[in-house]
């Protein structure tokens, strides 16, 4: 005698397709499914600034500006104007819509090859005029779009494509801390660095955008956040590992925590 | 309204924007552009505009990028030297599709190419226009303006030394200090939480993963945009004694009106001598050239460099004319474009050698 109750459930389809029980996608984007990699920290950052966006009350005043990276991908994705700027060229273009629509808000999205390698002087002179702009530094260390390559974030030691043996002071120089630095200018009104490799990371690096946010929204300047992301294929490490190598490689290196308030 | 003023080229055409509606301008300082940036800077504060003294031309380009967006006129220039600068982006805001004047006063005629070529990377012109004195100046920069917002493009004014430094008397047209009109593709952030929220993009429009999101299509498109201004932009063009010219002889920009001088006093001494000066110089008055040459039987090119322009006028004429290049570089010690053979005698013998 056969015990059918053994299969009833696995050998059919299902009658109806699963649903979900509930859609965590943000307001502000649209649509949710990108083609990022597993494990990218990316869509976390954009997500949390997106949330932060929404709750603010931001939606109906807000123009974004894109560089040019992974996160690119997003530029379409999102329920918020967007201007899609050149690598590295970002804070001057929000700098020229800020000027002309002072009552908006103006945000940036760069990676750390795009801000910190491409456009350095362009984030630093908006940081030094005070321009009432929020620019988000999404910093993983790599050139991720290109397949992990060294940035000037890229910490001591640490292996890429163009620093095979790990990274060497001698040869390649020494990493720029781009939030230590900027927060140095009396240009800059807030500045914070932050990560999303973990659940208290997130709710923090939502808690400093937010902040952020309200400085420009209060005129007090220039602001910056630093997002920490995963980018496990460009460390090539395991998808799982991603974030425990942030918090070993990346993390000591760019401290986290706020380095400047109004 | 407009009143008659000796001003300096640089002061009228800075006047001539702002009465054309320009509400941003950034620039970073260089001989012979410097003069321009400050007479915006000191115009634009009075009808609530914007000038920005940008830490490089790559940023002074980047701000007009962001200020157009916003669907105000914007403008931004250099030299030629400053424009190889900005041409990443020039490029990139011809895909954008945004509205952009942009004042080249350029050191001598050597940069014709860089103006009339694209200038950057990708597949693209700008329409450019090359006046040959301030009275003209003041006129194109208007139309530079209207221009830019018809087509949405970038349009160059290209001048020099002698443009943005010689002081003429001038109509100089009043400005109001209404805000201008902005238009429906502009950005102010109102659109977002709507579900459609504007995007202004080198890339295009449209949603990633979705139908509708094709680089391939937009760049498609931005050629048939840049065609559209090819056949469109009536070509703009100064000629003179072309019936029964001999010899036609063609030059643009300050040089232009030298040579068309040159031409004058020639047709007082007898000489069938008859002149072309381009004005815009993209789209090039090809037709026009043509016409012009067709009953002589020899075309001659002044321009102040090694010989570009004259590529043109060998394509607009087709092999019809012979046409023979009759310049070449100039330059005094100052590196300005300060041509030493600019002056009538010289200008005048060359034509007379090389008539038929």
């Amino acid at each position: 005698m056969s015990d059918d109750r053994l299969f009833l459930s696995t050998d059919k389809p299902p009658a109806e397709p699963a649903s979900l029980v509930d859609d965590f996608t943000p307001g502000l984007i649209t649509q949710a499914n990108h083609h990022l990699c597993p494990g990218c920290g990316e869509p976390i950052a954009i997500r949390a600034a997106m949330e932060a966006a929404e709750e603010l009350a931001l939606a109906e005043r807000t123009v974004a500006v894109f560089g040019i990276g992974c996160y690119t991908a997003f530029a379409h994705n999102l329920d918020v104007e967007v201007v899609q700027a050149l690598h590295g060229r970002a804070p001057s273009v929000a700098t020229g819509i800020k000027r002309m629509l002072p009552e908006g808000f103006v945000v940036t999205f760069q990676g750390d090859g795009d801000m910190v390698n491409e456009g350095l002087q362009e984030v630093l002179h908006a940081a030094a005029r005070g321009e009432n702009i929020t620019c988000l530094l999404l910093n993983n260390g790599v050139f991720g779009e290109t397949g992990g390559q060294m940035t000037t974030t890229t910490t001591l030691g640490q292996r890429t494509k163009t620093s095979i043996e790990g990274r060497n002071p001698h040869q390649h120089g020494h990493p720029i801390l781009l939030s230590d630095l900027t927060a140095t200018m009396d240009g800059a009104a807030y500045v914070a660095r932050c990560a999303v490799n973990n659940a208290g990371n997130v709710a923090r690096t939502k808690r400093y955008i937010t902040r952020a946010y309200e400085s420009q929204m209060a005129g007090a300047g220039f602001s910056l956040v630093e997002i920490l992301t995963m980018c496990p294929t460009g460390w090539f490490v395991d998808t799982l590992e991603g974030p425990e190598y942030l918090q070993n490689t990346l993390a000591p290196v760019h401290n986290i925590g706020e380095l400047k308030t109004p | 309204m407009s009143e008659r003023v000796l001003i300096e080229g640089s002061e009228a055409m800075a006047r001539a924007a702002v009465a054309a509606g320009c509400r941003f301008f950034a620039g970073y300082p260089m001989t012979p552009f410097t003069e321009l940036l400050e007479h915006m800077a000191g115009l634009l504060p009075e009808v609530d505009g914007v000038c920005m003294n940008a830490e490089s031309e790559l940023e002074a380009v980047g701000m007009a990028w962001g200020a157009a967006t916003t669907g105000h006129l914007a403008a931004t220039g250099s030299t030629g030297q400053g424009l190889s600068l900005m041409q990443e982006s020039l490029s990139e805001i011809t895909n954008a599709r945004l509205p952009l004047v942009v004042f080249n006063m350029a050191r001598g005629q050597g940069d014709y190419f860089q103006a009339t070529r694209g200038g950057g990377h990708g597949d693209y012109r700008h329409i450019v226009l090359a006046p040959m004195d301030v009275p003209e100046a003041v006129e194109l920069t208007q139309l530079a303006f209207d221009m830019a917002g018809q087509w949405r493009t970038p349009v160059m004014v290209l001048g020099d030394y002698y443009l943005a430094h010689t002081y003429q008397a001038v109509s100089v047209p009043s400005f109001d200090t209404a805000a201008p009109e902005v238009p429906n593709w502009a950005l102010d952030g109102s659109t977002g939480g709507s579900g459609a929220a504007k995007i202004v993009s080198p890339l295009g429009g449209g949603v990633e993963g979705e139908e509708g999101f094709d680089l391939g299509a937009h760049y498609a498109a931005c050629a048939a945009h840049i065609q559209a201004m090819a056949t469109g932009v009536e070509p703009l063009i100064d000629a003179g004694f072309c019936e029964d010219a001999e010899l036609v002889v063609a030059a643009y920009g300050s040089v232009g009106k030298f040579v068309r001088y040159a031409c004058l006093r020639l047709r007082d001494a007898g000489h069938r001598v008859g002149y072309i000066r381009p004005i815009t110089l993209w789209p090039f008055p090809s037709e026009a050239v043509h016409k012009a040459a067709s009953g002589s039987a020899k075309a001659a090119v002044y321009e102040q460099n090694m010989g570009q322009m004259v590529d043109d006028v060998r394509l607009a004429t087709m092999g019809t004319v012979p046409v023979e290049f009759i310049g070449g570089p100039s330059w005094d010690h100052s590196g300005f474009g300060i041509g030493p053979d600019i002056n009538v005698p010289d200008i005048s013998e060359r034509i007379l050698e090389t008539m038929p």
